[in-house]
């Protein structure tokens, strides 16, 4: 197949029509991979190892998802997209779905035809500064020079913030984290203003992280999640359903270690229904009746993901807050298998 | 002349569209027309059909919106509340701002250099040479990144002028600041100001049209004067002088109109995080004009050393036989002939600075493509809009320069010849 | 023997020239001190020769090539030099050289396929040699034809079968060419094949291949377009570039010339758009605006868009170059042609265009350097060109806050690349100008 895509599309194969808007899941089957969208590259949640494989909590979702469709989490080719043609690329087919940090917000989901259909990371803008600053809130600010990446939601909240609380401020836009991080280092702004979760993970990855303090405040709500694009219902169910089955998995204890046992089935009706030892919940979408069990198998239940990519053993360090389950105080919550 | 018959008279065929060379032309010509018509026409349904599946019909009203977010570098008034627009308005001015200071910049270090590197000076026309061969033969926008850090990581920190023995100080008595923020320099200001008026875009201060005036004035008078003398010479023989009366007339009444206004320097003063007060040029503006400049002038080096080099060695050498020494030389022979060949690389020079300055989004510099092709983009995913309004933006700046630079490169020529 | 006490019977031998004037102390004299401007000139460029050697050397030959990471080579300095001062952790380059030239593609994902690349660069080399010395075998065009097809299938791998029915379709086409320009006027035949080709590649590719793979089944691992990245990338998109839009360039840079008035307006139309926008203006229309003009089942990855569009680009400045050396040729030329009864194909392809191409070449090789250089504005649409490479070195924890080196690292691959290339022109330009004159 592949040695057709060079030839062919130097070659007047713009001039072949074919098919249009086939159900999504038809095309990946057919291709044989997912098309996950994701970072360029934000420390645990998608980055490049040493090797140049993909890894992060992002890039676990759509591990689960290339184990619950064809069984083989590596059944997924990474689109490393950058925050200008994420949406494009999505709505242009490049992408089948974005696991790539991106805000659920009104005009996105509305305006931009594309489909937010779950939170994988409840987050929010937080502000970081030196310690020999000797600042401890985000009011004492005025005037400081702020470290931004563009083209996010990050620059509206922080004008806003600013203009709510009547301060001045200088901003100081840079084209990446890396670029931003740098700068940072450097002195060449007093803070630094991203999501939360990845200010935590620049943190880590500074000179001395002791020297550096991430400000009390959050301001703004930047929940992420998984985007499809519109209109396909089915696709969009697989995907809102196996983040779901990862989330109820740690809900109910089911782990990576214990699927396969729990998968032969037990009392617990939920568990059953879960791992297709009951019903036929994975027929409904499409897919075999213990695709759950495969995604849980390939990464663990959710809990497992978030400790082992960006939880408080790894050198992020973030805790669970709202992101623990809603039994254990926090926002993860995922709806009946029933 | 009557005794010669007509030609008979040709009938038109419809195989003439081919095989006639008269006709062939235009059924090429049309055929081409049609072929090139009907691509565009491929790809502009394509685009239209795509765009309204998505519900993004093409249309140009975000640029009214609010834009939202803050620039830190600007030349006219803008705030978060402005809109789109606006916000594409203060990117344009930036990058004709670093466009122009980096033009400015690379013509003066490239002569300079281009010179050096004829030079008989063994060590510094090889210095020259190697600095050349270096920067040229490395991706601009390496340099750019490059010039960004430097910057950043040698300049020292605002903090650092702060406290009893400030590790960093300012220079020029106090009213320059070299932070790695930016420059801090001291701005004009008036205390008896005259206040802006509205042109309908942006604010122009009276206080600058005044002395623009004058100083407009002043000049219009010393051509007067000049041509007077000029007269007087052709006359009597003898040119009254004519430079003092000239210089008065155009510093004078500026001068005096500054000192009416209370004009006086406002120094940056360390308040808070930052310096504030006085023009700041941003960390980001330095790396980018620094790193175009650093290459472009590798090329203006080439472009006056090719210049140089064209112009016929007997040049030199009858100046050198009518007594004048090599700096005169270069001035009154030489560069004026290789000035005919240095402008058009000038130009295209000049061109190419100017769209290389678009590598600003790479070091989050607020130009043109940061700010309509960057978050703007982003925020309103208008992208067809706004990339096409970019491109034709950069179009006609570039044809302008083109058009500009010719007119004046023709007006060279005329002037020589 | 007289005895004539003051005749000198045999010639002096001639004095040296004054010490001052020869050897070392003489060269500098004429070269750098020669007056007082000099002396000045030379003693500040001396300082700031001397302070920049200073300033660099210690941490360019006293860096680190043996660390894990870069607090690793902190800890080797405080224990080795301990003067709390940094020298360059060269051991990211040690780490990291083979992701920043061969990308993640060539380089550690699959380890064991640098031969790749580094054949096709290889074959790029053979391959333009009859170009370029034209003294060589004509047999090497042959090289030239299959490198076409041969450098594409080493990158993006796949089976043989697919460039070898693209090269055999062309082929064919080629022949078709020439009988139907037996049977009609050249321009229209050149259409009739293109429209033949259109075809073959839409109905007969998926057949022959097939055919051919069964006979030949050879095949290399596939990797997708955008797994290309590291150096691989760059040269990739700089030569497809310069292969593809050479064409579209004499054909542009013919109609800028030609007098047919749409044709002249519509290629300088084309050519001054293109060259009064900025290169990154078409790379974000290559990778967020030409999905929409295409149709919605067209399936475009970002690397081949942005090689469509750094083509378009490459062929417009091409052209610009052409038109030069159309232009320096002089007029009788084109006046023999039409009076040997040449039409204007046959004029253009016998006597104008070989000697026009051969004037050409140092332009488009330094437009093939330029286009090098301005791959790295790729980094900015998140594919992994060095500098992009670079970046995500950089986010890895290991590496983090490295920036001088691996920034030096790029510059110095670029620069070999780029004054080799350089220089190459310039001995070029030499040769064909004894060549022309």
């Amino acid at each position: 197949m592949k040695k057709s895509v060079f030839f062919g599309a130097l070659a007047f194969a713009g001039l072949a029509a074919g098919a249009s808007s086939a159900a999504t899941l038809d095309e990946i089957k057919e291709r044989g991979k997912i098309n996950c969208g994701v970072t360029e590259g934000t420390l645990g949640f998608s980055s490049r190892d040493a090797e140049g494989k993909h890894q992060g909590f992002d890039v676990e979702f759509c591990r689960a998802l290339g184990a619950a469709i064809f069984d083989d989490p590596d059944a997924v080719e990474y689109v490393e997209l950058s925050s200008k043609n994420r949406f494009t690329a999505l709505s242009a087919g490049q992408a089948d779905l974005l696991y790539r940090t991106t805000t659920w917000t009104f005009s996105r989901d509305v305006d931009l035809k594309t489909s937010f259909v779950g939170i994988n990371y409840y987050d929010g803008q937080g502000f970081m500064v030196p310690k020999s600053l000797g600042v401890s809130s985000a009011k004492e600010l005025e005037g400081a020079t702020v470290c931004i990446e563009t083209g996010t939601t990050t620059e509206l909240n922080l004008s806003d913030f600013f203009r709510v609380n009547g301060m001045s401020y200088e901003p100081l836009p840079v084209g990446g984290t890396t670029e931003a991080k740098a700068l940072f280092e450097e002195g060449a702004c007093d803070v630094y203003t991203t999501d939360a979760s990845a200010l935590a993970g620049v943190r880590a990855s500074l000179k001395d992280p002791s020297a550096f303090v991430i400000l009390p405040e959050i301001v703004s709500k930047e929940p992420l999640g998984p985007t499809v694009r519109h209109g396909d219902n089915e696709w969009e169910d697989i995907v809102r359903w196996t983040q779901n089955a990862l989330v109820a998995a740690e809900e109910l204890g089911v782990t990576q270690a214990n699927v396969a046992e729990m998968a032969k089935g037990g009392d617990n009706p939920e568990i059953n229904r879960l791992l297709g030892a009951e019903g036929s919940l994975g027929e409904m979408l499409g897919l075999s009746p213990d695709w759950a069990v495969k995604a849980i198998a390939a990464t663990g239940n959710y809990g497992e993901i978030f400790e082992r990519n960006i939880g408080e053993s790894t050198p992020i360090g973030l805790a669970r807050g709202l992101n623990a389950l809603w039994t254990e105080g926090g926002l993860q919550y995922s709806p009946p298998f029933r | 002349m009557s005794d010669q018959s007509a030609p008979p008279k040709e009938q038109f065929q419809l195989s003439m569209l081919i095989y006639d060379a008269r006709y062939r032309g235009i059924t090429i010509q049309i055929f081409v027309l049609l072929l090139v018509m009907s691509g565009l026409f491929w790809l502009a349904s394509n685009a239209v059909t795509n765009l309204a599946a998505l519900g993004k019909p093409i249309r140009f009203d975000f640029l009214g919106d609010t834009a939202g977010y803050d620039i830190n570098q600007r030349l006219v008034e803008y705030s978060s509340q402005s809109t789109h627009a606006r916000a594409t308005f203060v990117g344009l001015l930036n990058t004709l701002l670093v466009a122009f200071m980096g033009c400015a910049a690379a013509t003066i270090l490239g002569v300079v250099g281009g010179v050096l590197r004829l030079s008989n000076n063994w060590l510094v026309s090889r210095m020259v040479a190697l600095y050349v061969e270096i920067f040229r033969n490395v991706p601009v926008l390496l340099w750019i990144f490059v010039c960004m850090f430097t910057f950043t990581a040698l300049a020292p920190q605002p903090r650092a002028f702060r406290g009893e023995n400030p590790e960093a100080s300012m220079y020029l008595w106090d009213s320059v600041a070299f932070t790695n923020r930016g420059i801090y320099m001291p701005e004009p200001l008036f205390s008896r100001p005259l206040g802006n008026i509205d042109v309908g875009i942006f604010l122009v201060s009276l206080e600058l049209l005044v002395v623009l005036a004058l100083l407009i004035g002043g000049i219009i008078f010393a051509r007067k004067n000049n041509a007077r003398a000029a007269r007087i010479q052709d006359e009597t023989g003898d040119r009254p002088s004519t430079g003092l009366v000239n210089a008065a007339a155009i510093l004078l009444p500026s001068i005096i109109a500054l000192i009416a206004m209370g004009f006086y320097l406002g120094k940056p003063a360390l308040a808070g995080f930052n310096f504030k007060g006085g023009i700041n040029m941003s960390a980001s503006l330095i790396g980018l004009w620094l790193g175009l400049t650093l290459y472009t002038t590798t090329y203006i080096i080439e472009a006056v050393r090719s210049g140089i080099q064209a112009v016929n060695k007997g040049q030199s050498e009858a100046a050198a036989a009518l007594g004048l020494r090599p700096g005169r030389t270069m001035n009154l022979v030489i560069l004026p002939q290789a000035m005919r060949i240095i402008i058009p690389q000038l130009i295209s020079q000049y061109l190419n600075l100017t769209k290389n300055s678009s590598l600003a989004v790479a070091i989050g510099y607020m130009d043109l493509v940061s700010t309509l092709g960057g978050i703007t983009l982003n925020q309103t995913g208008r992208e067809m809009e706004a990339i096409l309004l970019l491109m034709a933006i950069y179009l006609t700046i570039s044809l302008s320069i083109s058009v500009g630079m010719n007119w004046y490169n023709n007006r060279v020529k005329l002037v020589e010849r | 023997m007289s005895d004539i006490g003051y005749v000198r019977t045999e010639m002096l031998g001639q004095l040296p020239p004054p010490g001052n004037t020869v050897g070392i102390v003489g060269w500098m004299r004429s070269n750098l001190f020669s007056s007082v401007s000099n002396t000045i000139l030379t003693l500040i460029a001396a300082a700031f020769v001397v302070n920049l050697l200073f300033s660099m050397i210690p941490w360019i030959f006293l860096g680190v090539w043996n660390a894990d990471s870069l607090s690793h080579c902190r800890e080797i300095f405080d224990a080795k030099y301990g003067d709390g001062r940094e020298y360059a952790c060269w051991a990211v380059v040690r780490d990291r050289w083979d992701q920043i030239i061969f990308g993640y593609s060539f380089g550690n994902l699959n380890e064991g396929l640098y031969w790749r690349p580094i054949l096709g660069v290889l074959l790029i080399f053979v391959s333009i040699t009859p170009i370029l010395f034209p003294n060589t075998s004509r047999w090497l065009y042959v090289a030239t034809f299959a490198t076409l097809f041969l450098y594409p299938w080493l990158i993006w791998g796949g089976a043989l079968a697919g460039p070898v029915t693209a090269a055999l379709i062309f082929i064919a086409g080629y022949f078709a060419f020439r009988a139907l320009a037996k049977a009609m006027l050249p321009s229209f035949a050149l259409g009739a094949t293109i429209v033949l080709l259109a075809v073959a590649f839409l109905y007969l590719q998926a057949p022959i291949s097939s055919v051919i793979a069964a006979i030949l089944p050879i095949e290399l691992q596939p990797v997708a377009s955008r797994e290309i990245s590291g150096f691989v990338l760059s040269i990739t998109i700089g030569v497809v570039a310069i292969v593809v839009s050479l064409p579209i360039a004499i054909l542009l840079a013919l109609g800028r010339q030609s007098d047919l008035l749409i044709v002249n307006k519509l290629s300088t139309g084309f050519i001054e758009i293109i060259r009064g926008v900025p290169l990154i203006t078409l790379i974000f229309v290559a990778t967020v605006l030409l999905k929409y003009f295409l149709p919605s089942s067209f399936d475009l990855d970002p690397v081949l868009a942005v090689m469509i569009l750094v083509t378009l680009f490459t062929a417009a400045y091409i052209a610009e170059v052409i038109r030069g050396g159309l232009a320096a040729l002089s007029k009788g030329q084109k006046e023999a042609a039409d009076s040997l009864g040449l039409n204007y194909w046959q004029a253009q392809r016998l006597i104008i265009l070989p000697q026009a191409l051969k004037i050409s070449i140092p332009g488009i090789v330094s437009n093939f350097i330029s286009v090098f250089k301005d791959t790295t504005l790729v980094s900015i649409v998140a594919l992994n060109d060095p500098l992009g490479i670079s970046d995500s070195i950089r986010s890895n924890s290991d590496w983090n806050g490295i920036v001088w080196e691996l920034y030096g690292f790029i510059a110095l691959v670029f620069w070999i690349f780029c004054f080799g290339m350089s220089r190459y022109s310039l001995y070029l330009e030499r040769k064909l100008r004894t060549d022309h004159r």
